[in-house]
């Protein structure tokens, strides 16, 4: 399960579409046992694609340093799909880092974004629940 | 000349490296810090290097702020306090 707490959630949503109309993408920091997330960094995309991604890799150090620094890790990734369903791309299943981490997806092709999360490892992908944490939480996807 | 080196490891390579987040290699170049950290934690092999010897893509190596592809690549000389840092690329489609 992904936990986001609400400010998070819309800041990586805005970013996503700020981003438009390439795709966006960034970090996500916090706890890898509950997973989560208290740090959120939006970065560039050195692709600079409206198919791909590259999180520009002097952003993804500074996320990196700040998150230690703040006594936490980087447990996931989030990017957005500009006209393709919230479901990883073969490229993203091939690519994926790190079995541990969550994979973000905010698809925005339709009128409202759809964001979900997913466990990637060995070429299998596996989707999480995503839990917006707010006054009230709300599960957004399940 | 080779000095000692502390290379910062993420998460996703502590494991090949008996749960250590930063070990101190001996080197001279980028190039030689990848190939010790190879020769002693050879789980690594695959993750750090193409079996011609040229930088894997999909691992970021830095040498304090700078990304080696920036520099020099493998051939980016260490200095004596320098901090070598790597991270998993990130990317996708």
């Amino acid at each position: 399960m992904l936990r986001l707490p609400r400010a998070l959630y819309l800041q990586m949503v805005a970013h996503c579409i700020t981003g438009l109309p390439e795709e966006a993408c960034g970090v996500l920091a916090g706890d890898p046992v509950s997973g989560t997330v208290d740090r959120l960094y939006p970065t560039r995309n050195e692709a600079a694609s409206a198919r791909v991604y590259t999180v520009e890799s002097r952003d993804l150090l500074q996320a990196d340093r700040d998150a230690e620094r703040s006594g936490t890790q980087l447990i996931g990734v989030f990017h957005s799909h500009t006209h393709t369903d919230a479901y990883p791309s073969p490229t993203d299943v091939d690519q994926a880092p790190d079995p541990s981490w969550h994979y973000v997806v905010v698809s925005l092709r339709d009128s409202h974004p759809v964001v979900r999360s997913y466990r990637i490892g060995g070429g299998l992908v596996e989707e999480e629940s995503v839990v917006v944490l707010g006054q009230a939480a709300v599960a957004v996807a399940v | 000349m080779a000095v000692a080196v502390d290379v910062r490891l993420p998460t996703v390579l502590r494991s090949q490296a008996g749960g250590q987040s930063i070990v101190t290699v001996k080197a001279s170049t980028i190039g030689d810090v990848l190939r010790e950290l190879v020769s002693e934690f050879p789980g690594m092999s695959g993750q750090l290097l193409n079996d011609d010897g040229s930088l894997h893509r999909f691992v970021n190596v830095y040498v304090n702020d700078d990304d080696v592809r920036y520099l020099e690549s493998l051939e980016t000389p260490v200095r004596e306090g320098d901090e070598v840092s790597l991270l998993p690329a990130v990317a996708g489609g």
